[in-house]
């Protein structure tokens, strides 16, 4: 909402500062947005006289002029324009002038001759043909305005004006207007505020209900219409004060009749529309619900389908203007109109809302139509527009006025009880203060209650009214407290500690944290090669694009993008995780299933070992020491020779391995990547956070190394499995030291050297206990897998 | 016999004298040193072999000055043996100097998103202050979205959060508010919580606009909660965010599912309020929308708004991460180059 201080000036006296005053309304609950001092731009701009105009000796097109102005001398100014006569009043910008683009005018020379400033076109002060209709675009503004050589243009054209721009939220349809403003104004200065009935002087003999009748079928949806004629339209420009409060007002003139719709619109915050009677088949307007199939062209010349669910004003035979969104082209008044009917009416806005939406429109009146607006306010509107078609010798009204009102609403009553409202906000409001506000706000109150105003339809509760009391109270003169309440114990629960500790792992082992879109391209599963049965999502219906139209079943594809961004980057080596959401769907209507996924991927220093060793060291500080690793062949996203699978109680807890080359190819690297998919859901529960002290050995433990020779495709799991169990329970601890194979070897053969650590807790172990070990254990290998030790 | 201790006292005091280099040799000379004056078959020994052919007087005398000689060398081979090996390990550490200025070798490790860094310090001051960290749904029902908010269908507030719809019913939770409405239909006052997440708004990605972002929500209810102890908290809160000395600023404004309602300013933390670039001038940023339950709210969770009350606010993590580091496009935060994630 732009609001004009010179209109608003005619309803309450304020004497602030722009600033002050945006500030002050900001405080009071109407957030100013920002204000212009029009004209504030325009400097050394004022009105000249031409005194004669010769041709300039070189150039075809370029004119000298003399100028009058103001200052007894005449100055010369060339132009190229060809629309002056001699005696015209014309716009000098001086030398050393500004415009309002902020084009600084000086003196010059033009083909050789000084020019001592500039004569002004309508655009070059920052106006259209619609401010000043006489003037014409193209050429010097000749003025037709009152007024002499030197007088301030900015004087002379009304451009001393402040406009504030507010930001009115949905809640205070009132507000969308001066008179909304004003109020809200003169209640955050405490000072009066004038606000006059419109009259209508003179009426015609004859009555409106000789010509018209007003049906309304559906008062669901149209509380009250409200409708006035006006006969012998004269259409013509409005006068210059009423363009300039439109203009600054942010609304472009047109001609009288819609220029006075639209001022009341801005002033009372009712939309209206004019309808031209002669185009109203019947003499009827009926209010109903639009027909299956029925059609109407809008006054934008769009055709538009409507339904059975919209609201349409119509005469006997069509419809002449969807309600409350905009008028039809059948019935719009023209430069012949000759009677017209002002409709001012009240529409139900979530009705309203609805139909704009389904057809894509959105006016100026279906926006505040769509807030709910103040049935009283209709017949007040409508007198206004009348009172302007007097004042601007528009056309002659027509005695009486069509008012179909239906059940009015009821007037909220709320007990008026000081002290609970100073309880609830904390502060210590006199009850005094709060009457003054509540008057200021024509909110009555009477017998210990309070009756908010028609216009006021958000005030319903004891909460309401003290936030009218506050704000203008002062938010900021509420006292800041601590709560004195139950102590409660602030922490992270376990899940969330359990969240922090993997995240902080993640990292200390050199993982930077991401965030992707939980949003995804269904053809994101392509290019990891994801299982067709994988890939049903939670689909979104309006997604801004299939990039982000699927909620993704896999945080991998997405990590994957970030992945080679940085790999395009050039950057050598990257490692990534991210811990969020997956989203699996249920069955249809219901919520998908949110599962917390942690994925890493990286390329770069490190293998395969490296990501093992990641989950190796997740796994061990989530206390989870039985687990299983076994190859996985059959994952299409990955190399079905390097990849595996960690399962815990028999169930995957992660999948890790090198990608795919295809996956590969899909996101262009050129390096090896890795990846591991942690279902976290399930780490959680299998987790084990209890610790418990065991007592340090007390005897030292025998080492023994084991160079063994074995199948190649023998596994390193499976041999250790093996010595673990041959070796029984003086065995504290085996790992792999070396792997190799040569040709020496033999066919199919490779070396696989263990390091083990053997310790009794009651006594020294000897070398042979030690040896006896080792023994047992080689027989067994060589039993089971023909294990031999290499020679 | 007295000249000799004396001449011999005065060679080794002479030869001991030299011994006070570091050079390799040096270990050697001494123990030639202690091998020759000290030794069993030393001068000194052989000298005091005579000592049988003294009188009787004499032989004290003698053995007295001997046993002088020889402790005296004694002390003055001690102290140059430790002079010695003093000098020798400094030759020691002068050899193993290091260059001091070459880089360190460490495994780097990873970084927090500066989204996760700056939502953890919030969780971390709230649960300060008592509250508890609770989740919710994204893939919402519309009614904990909207309707249990005073939102229901077709009201204008909806335009201001355009949503992304699963079907009639279910959407992408615009705003962490929803989760305001499980942990009121599941647990009874005291309730002191936050709840921090993505929300999903239909709008084009852009420098300050993101189709997916992150909020913390609050929710405080309990019996005589007032909207200035949501001033405190919040002033609370934001010294602690922003440093001891921010001052804060509501302002009216409306949201369906509080009464009153404000938005919240904090002073601006580069430039402590007297206005800067990152303010825009105004020494003032927005940070919060706020303010107490709707009493229809609290209804709807079967909470009696005549026996309690409470306050609620939210803030975009997006927006503090953004102001906090002075990153001026909202992409990056979602682009994940690690030359940009590795600053923070």
């Amino acid at each position: 909402m732009v609001l004009s201080m010179n209109w608003l000036s005619d309803y309450v006296k304020i004497n602030a500062s722009p600033k002050e005053f945006s500030d002050r309304m900001t405080d009071t609950g109407s957030k100013v947005e920002g204000f212009e001092v029009l004209g504030e731009k325009i400097k050394n701009v004022v009105v000249g006289k031409i005194l004669s105009i010769e041709k300039h000796p070189d150039s075809d097109h370029l004119l000298i002029c003399q100028i009058d102005e103001g200052t007894g001398d005449s100055v010369q100014i060339i132009t190229g324009a060809h629309n002056i006569s001699v005696g015209d009043l014309v716009p000098v910008a001086k030398h050393d002038s500004y415009l309002p683009d902020g084009t600084h005018i000086k003196s010059g020379k033009l083909r050789g001759l000084p020019s001592n400033g500039m004569l002004c076109s309508l655009g070059e002060l920052g106006l259209t043909s619609h401010d000043f209709p006489y003037a014409q675009e193209d050429g010097i503004f000749i003025l037709q305005e009152d007024c002499k050589p030197g007088d301030d243009i900015r004087d002379v054209l009304d451009l001393n004006d402040i406009v504030v721009e507010f930001e009115i939220t949905p809640n205070r349809p009132d507000c969308l207007s001066v008179i909304g403003l004003a109020r809200e104004a003169a209640a955050s200065y405490n000072v009066p505020m004038t606000l006059s009935k419109p009259r209508v002087k003179n009426v015609s003999k004859d009555n409106i209900n000789d010509y018209l009748s007003v049906e309304v079928k559906d008062n669901d949806l149209c509380p009250r219409y409200t409708a006035r004629m006006v006969k012998n339209i004269k259409i013509k420009p409005s006068p210059k004060w009423l363009r300039t409060r439109l203009r600054n007002s942010g609304v472009r003139p047109i001609n009288n009749i819609v220029d006075i719709t639209n001022y009341v619109c801005l002033e009372y915050g009712q939309p209206m529309h004019a309808f031209d009677y002669e185009y109203l088949k019947g003499g009827k307007i009926i209010v109903r619900r639009a027909e299956k199939g029925e059609k109407i062209t809008t006054l934008d010349d769009i055709e538009r389908n409507l339904s059975e669910k919209m609201l349409v004003i119509s005469d006997a035979e069509k419809a002449v203007a969807i309600a409350g969104v905009m008028g039809g082209q059948n019935s719009e008044i023209n430069n012949d109109t000759k009677t017209i009917v002002f409709e001012s009416a009240n529409f139900y806005g979530p009705s309203v809302r609805t139909t704009s939406r389904s057809i894509g429109l959105r006016t100026e009146a279906s926006g505040r139509y769509e807030k709910g607006l103040d049935p009283e306010n209709t017949l007040p509107a409508v007198e206004r527009a009348c009172e302007l078609i007097e004042l601007l010798d528009a056309g002659e009204v027509v005695d009486g006025i069509i008012d179909v009102y239906g059940k009015k609403a009821v007037q909220a009553e709320i007990d008026f009880e000081p002290e609970k409202i100073n309880r609830f906000l904390g502060t210590e409001i006199p009850e005094k203060f709060m009457l003054d506000t509540f008057k200021m706000l024509d909110i009555e109150y009477k017998n210990g209650k309070l009756y908010p105003p028609s216009f006021r339809a958000d005030l319903l509760c004891m909460q309401d009214i003290a936030e009218e009391v506050v704000r203008i109270y002062g938010y900021n003169a509420i006292k800041s407290s601590k709560f004195v309440a139950e102590s409660l114990v602030g922490r992270r629960n376990d899940r969330q500690k359990y969240l922090a500790d993997i995240n902080r792992l993640l990292r200390g082992l050199g993982l930077y944290e991401i965030q992707t879109y939980s949003f995804i391209s269904p053809k994101y599963y392509e290019k990891i090669n994801l299982p067709e049965e994988k890939r049903r999502s939670v689909i979104i219906s309006n997604p801004l694009g299939e990039d982000t139209s699927v909620m993704r079943t896999t945080a991998l594809p997405g990590m994957l993008e970030a992945l080679s961004t940085n790999r395009r980057k050039r950057i050598s080596s990257c490692g990534l995780y991210e811990m969020a959401k997956i989203y699996i769907p249920k069955e249809e209507d219901s919520l998908a299933e949110e599962r917390i996924s942690t994925t890493i991927v990286f390329y770069g220093s490190g293998d395969f070992y490296t990501i093992k060793g990641y989950i190796e060291e997740l796994l061990a500080m989530s206390g989870i020491k039985k687990y299983n690793v076994s190859a996985e062949k059959n994952n299409p996203s990955y190399h079905p020779g390097r990849c595996a699978a960690f399962s815990v109680n028999d169930k995957v807890i992660a999948i890790i391995g090198q990608l795919h080359p295809s996956v590969m190819g899909n996101y262009d690297f050129d390096c090896p990547v890795y990846a591991a998919e942690i279902d976290t859901e399930y780490l959680i529960t299998a987790k084990n956070t209890v610790r418990e002290y065991k007592p340090l050995p007390k005897f030292p433990a025998i080492t023994r190394d084991l160079s063994l020779v074995c199948e190649k495709s023998l596994e390193a799991g499976t041999i250790q499995k093996a010595i673990s169990k041959y070796a029984g329970n003086l065995l504290e601890s085996v790992s792999v030291f070396d792997v190799y194979t040569d040709a020496k070897l033999g066919e199919n053969k490779k070396s696989i050297a263990y390091s083990l650590a053997l310790r009794s807790p009651d006594k020294t172990l000897s070398d042979e206990e030690g040896d006896n070990v080792v023994e047992k254990i080689l027989k067994g290998l060589e039993k089971d897998f023909d294990i031999k030790l290499r020679s | 016999m007295k000249e000799k201790l004396h001449a011999l006292y005065a060679k080794a005091m002479e030869e001991v004298a030299s011994l006070n280099t570091s050079d390799e040799q040096i270990s050697k000379s001494l123990e030639d040193f202690k091998v020759k004056y000290l030794g069993k078959k030393s001068e000194l020994v052989s000298i005091m072999k005579e000592m049988g052919s003294l009188s009787k007087e004499e032989r004290p005398i003698m053995g007295q000055l001997a046993n002088d000689v020889r402790s005296k060398i004694e002390k003055a081979y001690g102290e140059a043996k430790e002079k010695v090996s003093k000098l020798e390990l400094a030759a020691k550490l002068q050899a193993e100097t290091i260059d001091v200025t070459l880089p360190g070798k460490c495994i780097a490790p990873g970084k927090a998103h500066p989204i996760s860094a700056v939502q953890s310090e919030i969780e971390d001051i709230f649960i300060g202050l008592g509250f508890e960290i609770v989740d919710g749904p994204e893939v919402e029902y519309d009614y904990y979205n909207f309707t249990a908010l005073n939102i229901p269908p077709e009201h204008p507030a909806r335009d201001t959060q355009d949503t992304f719809y699963i079907n009639s019913n279910v959407l992408l939770r615009t705003q962490t508010s929803s989760v305001q409405i499980h942990v009121m239909e599941n647990k009874k006052p005291p309730i002191r919580v936050i709840s921090p997440g993505r929300v999903y708004r239909s709008d084009a990605i852009d420098a300050t606009h993101s189709p997916m972002f992150h909020q913390v929500e609050g929710l405080v209810v309990d019996k005589g909660i007032t909207m200035g102890d949501l001033k405190g908290t919040l002033e609370l809160f934001s010294q602690n965010m922003f440093g001891e000395n921010t001052k804060i600023r509501f302002r009216p404004h409306h949201f369906p599912f509080t009464e009153p309602s404000a938005e919240v300013d904090v002073s601006c933390f580069a430039c402590g309020g007297k206005g800067c670039r990152l303010c825009k001038g105004e020494g003032w940023i927005e940070i919060l929308g706020a303010g107490m339950v709707h009493p229809d709210v609290l209804k709807r969770c079967g909470i009696d708004p005549e026996e309690y009350s409470g306050f609620a606010f939210g803030m975009g993590i997006e927006r503090i991460v953004m102001k906090k580091y002075n990153i001026d496009d909202m992409r990056l935060l979602y682009e994940n180059d690690i030359r940009f994630l590795s600053q923070f």
